[in-house]
Order: C-alpha cells, then structure tokens, then sequence
C-alpha cells in the first residue's frame, strides 16, 4: 500500500525542473570573464596600435625598421631602431647559451635521474629562481657579476654596464623556464621506449640523449622557444645591467641598450605626453609585442605537437 | 661489453635501469655535467641572497622601515611608503584578479564546448598572454586609465589594474587544473542528486579545488609583489607620504629598489640591497605559503 501512496504524493508534485534565471545570469557573468582576456589582447592591440600611427605618420616604416642609429632625444634626431633589436639579440643570444645547456641538463637530471623524492624536493627550489624579481637580478648583475665574476674572476675588461652580465643573470632567470617545461616532455615519454633502449643493453647516458630526448623534441624546443620570449621582453635587468645608451657593436663587452631598455628608460623621462619623442615608446613597444607574439605563437604550435603525438 | 641480466633488486618496477653500463667515462662525465645543471642554478641563488645580504648588512637598521625615501640624507633612506605602497597594490591586485581569473577559468573548464572555435581562440590567446613582457602591461594600464577619465597614473589602483592583467592569465591557467583535478564523480553524484550545474560546481568543485587555486594565486602574486616595469610606465616614482587607499599615490618595493640601485652614491647601493633582502624575504615568505598550502591541504584523489 504504501507504494502507492508514494507514486500518489509524485504524481501530486511538479517534477519539471524549476526555472532558474539567476542561473543564467551567473553563465553570463563567467563567459564575460572569460571573454575578457580576449578583450585584454585586443585593448593592447588598440594602446599600443593609436600612438604608434602617429609616430609612424611622422616617421617612415622603413627608415624605423633598417635605420642604423637611434637618438630620438638628441640632434641629429634619428629613429632607427636596428641598435636597440641588436641590443635585445645580444643580451638574448648570451641568456640562451647558458639556459638552454644548463636548463636541459637540470631537465634531464629530474627526469631521467632523479628519484621521486629528489625531484619533488629540488624542483620548487629550482622554480624559486625564476620568482626571484626581476630588479633584484638587476642589481646582482651590475654588483656582483661585473666587478667580481667578469672581472676579478674571469678577468674580462667589461665596462661598468655590458650586454654580458646582463645576458648571463638572463639566462639564469630563464633556467626554471626552460627545465620545468622540457622536464614535463620527457616525462610523457611513454616508459615503453626507455625500457626498449635499455634492453638492447643502452645505459641511461643513451637512452636519455638518443631515445627520450628525440621523443621529447617538441616540448623541448616548445620550453627553448618560451624561454626566449621571457628573456626577450625582460625589462629591469637590462634596464640596469645592460646600459643606458644604443650600440650597434658585435662586442658583448660594451654596453647595449635592449628595446625594453629603451622603453624603461623612457618611461622615467620628461617626455610630453603625445609628442614624437613620447610615441617612439609606443612604436618601440609595438615591435617588442609582435616580436614575442610570433615567438610565441611557434612555442603554442610546439606544444600542440606533443600532445598529438602521445 | 658482454650482455647482462636485468638487474630486478632496483628501482620499484624491478625493471631493467642501465646503470650496469655506466662505468665509462663518457656516462659519468655525462651525470656529473647533469648535476652541475641543477646545482648552478641553486648555487647562484645562494650567492645572490648571501651577498646582497652582506652589501646591505650596514641598513638592517629602524630607519630602513620607518623613514620615506631622502635626497638629503641617503644614509638613513627609508622604505616606509614602499612597503605600505606594495601592501595596498598586492590585496587591490588579488581583489581583482582572482574573482575574474576564477570565474573565467570555471567557465573554460566547466561550461565551456572546446570544440567551438571561440573558446579555442580563447585558450590560444590566454598561453600567449600569459607570455606578454610585463612592460607591454604597463602600456596598456595607461590607456585603461586614460578610458576611465584618470588623468593621474601613478595611483594604486591603476597599478593594481596593470598588474591584475599581468597575473589574470596566470590565476586562469593554475585555476583551470586545479579544478581539471577535481574528479568526474564528484560532479555526477551532485548531478544525480539533482543538484544544478552551476550548484555542482559551486558547492562542490569549487570548495575541492581551493588549495589548488590558493597556490596558484600566491605564486602569482609573489611574480606581481616583483614586478617594476609596469609601474614605471605608470610614472610611479618616489613619494613622501603614507599611501593610504586604491586612490592614493605610491611607490612600490621593486621601483624604489631600482631607483636607488640606478643611484651612484655607495650609501644608496646599501639600501637598495638591504630593500632587496626585505623583497627577499616576502617573496620567499609567499613561496612557502603556497608550498605549505600545497603540501598540508591539497586533496590527492
């Protein structure tokens, strides 16, 4: 009997799913959240976009990206920007050529070597490198790696500011970037193929460079490639570390202004606001932003790639 | 090299490990190289902090806390509007960033269709952002002010908008897996009890995906406490007085520090390493919060 009070009760209910409007305004509210790092791409298009039309319309394109030789705040005036992405390419170039062998060694130690416990114990310590900030890089490099490493220790004639302090203390910023990322790539190499090296009587040493580091090639590339992103758009290091003044030279031992140098530098000036001076910032700012968009974008690509694959 | 038989003693799988072959000289060079990796980076972390320590030890004094910034008198330079400038910019920062960075996050992961080519667009944009030199933020916080009628910069909570945007990206992506490693049959089971979606996620994805967001969050913010290049954009210089709200002016920690490392007087160069330990030790303070979270409150399903 008392089945059927129940189905009565039931029966007497609305089972419809009730409406909920306030549901549907708390989706919008999420989706507008998300939607806005969309917008955040585009405000920066637009902010950077307007200043540096107008900077263009008073200098031309081409003379900005092949001119050889930037003053744009002493006569004879001259907006071209060459030096400042030879300064960016220097500083770069040095950061990569410490990062990527020690930030895949560091990868490979972690991945290949490593006991769990080790790992789960060194990796915050390593990841602590890339948290400290980028001012206090800045200073390390113009107090400590200058007069004591460069020049005391190695004996290399740098003068008070230079593109290799600046390069080196980059690099090591950057280490953590390029080790966490191409350690999690070899680490979703599937098992199966270390312990098919290692039963054709390879030792680790092999396995890691001929079979894992091959599988992992992708993500690794994809952490080299985000690592120079970092180290491109890098601002306070250089801003102190590298110097204040465009050098086109080929010799890391002068200083060498970066792009972001020069917007650093600029920002602290009296420039009015909308003048042709004021809006190089804009214009410098913009190249930097495409120059890391398109790095970017390749690293994004990259990663994609493994995730295909395994 | 003759064969050898599977060593089964080591490793937890019993599995063949190669370590039997690695007496040659090329395979020890070869680990002595990968331990060098590792220890570099660790190794000049700690030079780094013991001689900024030492530069800076002459200024671990009250002055380096309680005094403004001086002109007149280097020596006893202070960090008072800094600190307190840095307090109002990293809590206005967090109040706006995470309710966006979680709810932008929430509705990737969990209402989101990937397969529609917005919400990939979405996902592509947010690694690239997430990318973007932290000047560039700068730029950016400038026109954001200037659509907003602010004809001042150098304020808190133009400060907090340019950093906010610096970190959303990274408050979206560590929020999205902590709420990814929350598993299926929590949500099933609220859903057959006739829980809705947005209550489902609510009362119960949320509240397990908390640590995970919490840590997240923290690194985040220990990234935005360091960051000098957005605010320098903003004309955020020295000041003396106590900021005192979103509105004020402020300096910030790492703007003062570079103002007085960029300083050629030694009696600066002091202070601003004796400010670096005191950044130091936030930004350490703020790691271990979030590792400490991480460790003692993470749920592992």
């Amino acid at each position: 009997m008392t089945t059927s009070t129940e189905a009565a009760d039931f029966s007497s209910r609305d089972l419809r799913p009730r409406r909920r409007p306030q549901e549907r305004v708390v989706l919008a509210i999420l989706q507008l959240s998300a939607l806005l790092s969309v917008l955040i791409t585009v405000g920066i298009v637009v902010a950077l976009l307007r200043p540096a039309l107008d900077f263009f319309s008073a200098v031309s394109v081409v003379d900005f990206l092949t001119g050889t030789s930037w003053s744009p705040n002493l006569a004879p005036v001259d907006y071209g920007v060459l030096p400042l992405v030879a300064g960016t390419f220097m500083t770069t170039a040095i950061a990569l050529a410490i990062a990527v062998p020690l930030g895949l060694g560091a990868a490979m130690f972690l991945s290949e070597y490593a006991g769990d416990r080790t790992r789960r114990r060194l990796k915050p310590v390593l990841e602590l490198l890339a948290g400290v900030p980028s001012v206090v890089y800045g200073f390390f490099a113009l107090q400590f790696v200058t007069p004591t490493v460069l020049r005391d220790w190695l004996g290399v004639g740098v003068g008070f500011t230079n593109a290799l302090a600046a390069g080196i203390v980059l690099g090591v910023m950057i280490i953590p970037t390029v080790a966490s990322l191409s350690e999690d790539a070899m680490s979703a190499v599937p098992d199966a193929l270390r312990q098919g090296s290692l039963a054709m009587g390879a030792n680790r040493m092999q396995t890691t460079l001929r079979v894992v580091v091959p599988a992992a090639i992708s993500g690794i590339s994809a952490a080299v490639v985000l690592g120079l992103s970092r180290a491109v758009g890098e601002t306070m290091i250089v801003a102190l570390a590298s110097g204040g003044r465009p050098n086109l030279t080929a010799d890391p031992r002068e200083g060498m202004q970066t792009m972001t140098g020069y917007i650093a530098q600029t920002a602290l000036g009296e420039n009015i606001v909308g003048s042709v001076s004021y809006n190089t910032l804009f214009a410098v700012g913009l190249l930097l932003f495409v120059i890391t968009l398109v790095i970017n974008i390749i690293s994004i690509a990259l990663v994609r790639r493994i995730r295909e694959v395994y | 090299m003759t064969t050898t038989t599977v060593d089964t003693a080591a490793g937890i799988t019993g599995l063949a490990h190669g370590r039997g072959h690695e007496h040659n000289v090329a395979s020890l060079v070869f680990v002595g190289a990968l331990w060098f990796s590792l220890a570099f980076g660790i190794l000049v972390l700690v030079t780094l902090i013991a001689t900024t320590a030492i530069d800076g030890a002459a200024r671990f004094d009250g002055d380096l806390i309680t005094n403004y910034d001086s002109t007149l008198f280097p020596s006893s330079a202070g960090l008072r509007a800094a600190l307190v400038g840095t307090l109002w910019l990293m809590v206005t920062t967090a109040l706006l960033a995470v309710p966006i960075g979680v709810a932008a996050a929430v509705y990737l992961e969990e209402f989101a269709d990937n397969t529609r080519w917005y919400n990939r667009l979405i996902e592509v944009n947010l690694q690239n952002l997430a990318a973007v030199p932290s000047v560039i933020y700068g730029m950016l916080a400038v026109a954001v002010a200037a659509l907003l009628g602010s004809a001042t910069t150098n304020i808190v909570l133009v400060g907090a908008v340019a950093l906010g945007l610096l970190i959303l990206p990274v408050v979206i992506i560590s929020t999205r897996e902590a709420v990814r490693a929350v598993p299926r049959e929590i949500r099933e089971g609220s859903l057959a009890l006739g829980a809705t979606p947005i209550q489902t996620t609510w009362r119960q994805v949320l509240p397990s995906a908390i640590p995970g967001i919490a840590t997240g969050t923290i690194i985040a913010l220990s990234r935005a406490i360091g960051e000098a290049a957005p605010l320098l954009l903003l004309g955020v210089g020295t000041i003396l007085f106590t900021p005192n709200g979103i509105l004020s002016g402020f300096t910030a920690m790492p703007v003062l520090i570079f103002g007085w490392t960029a300083e050629s007087q030694e009696e600066y160069k002091i202070a601003a390493a004796a400010g670096i330990i005191v950044l130091m030790a936030m930004v350490l303070t703020l790691n271990g919060l979030a590792i400490y979270i991480r460790n003692h409150f993470q749920r592992r399903w």
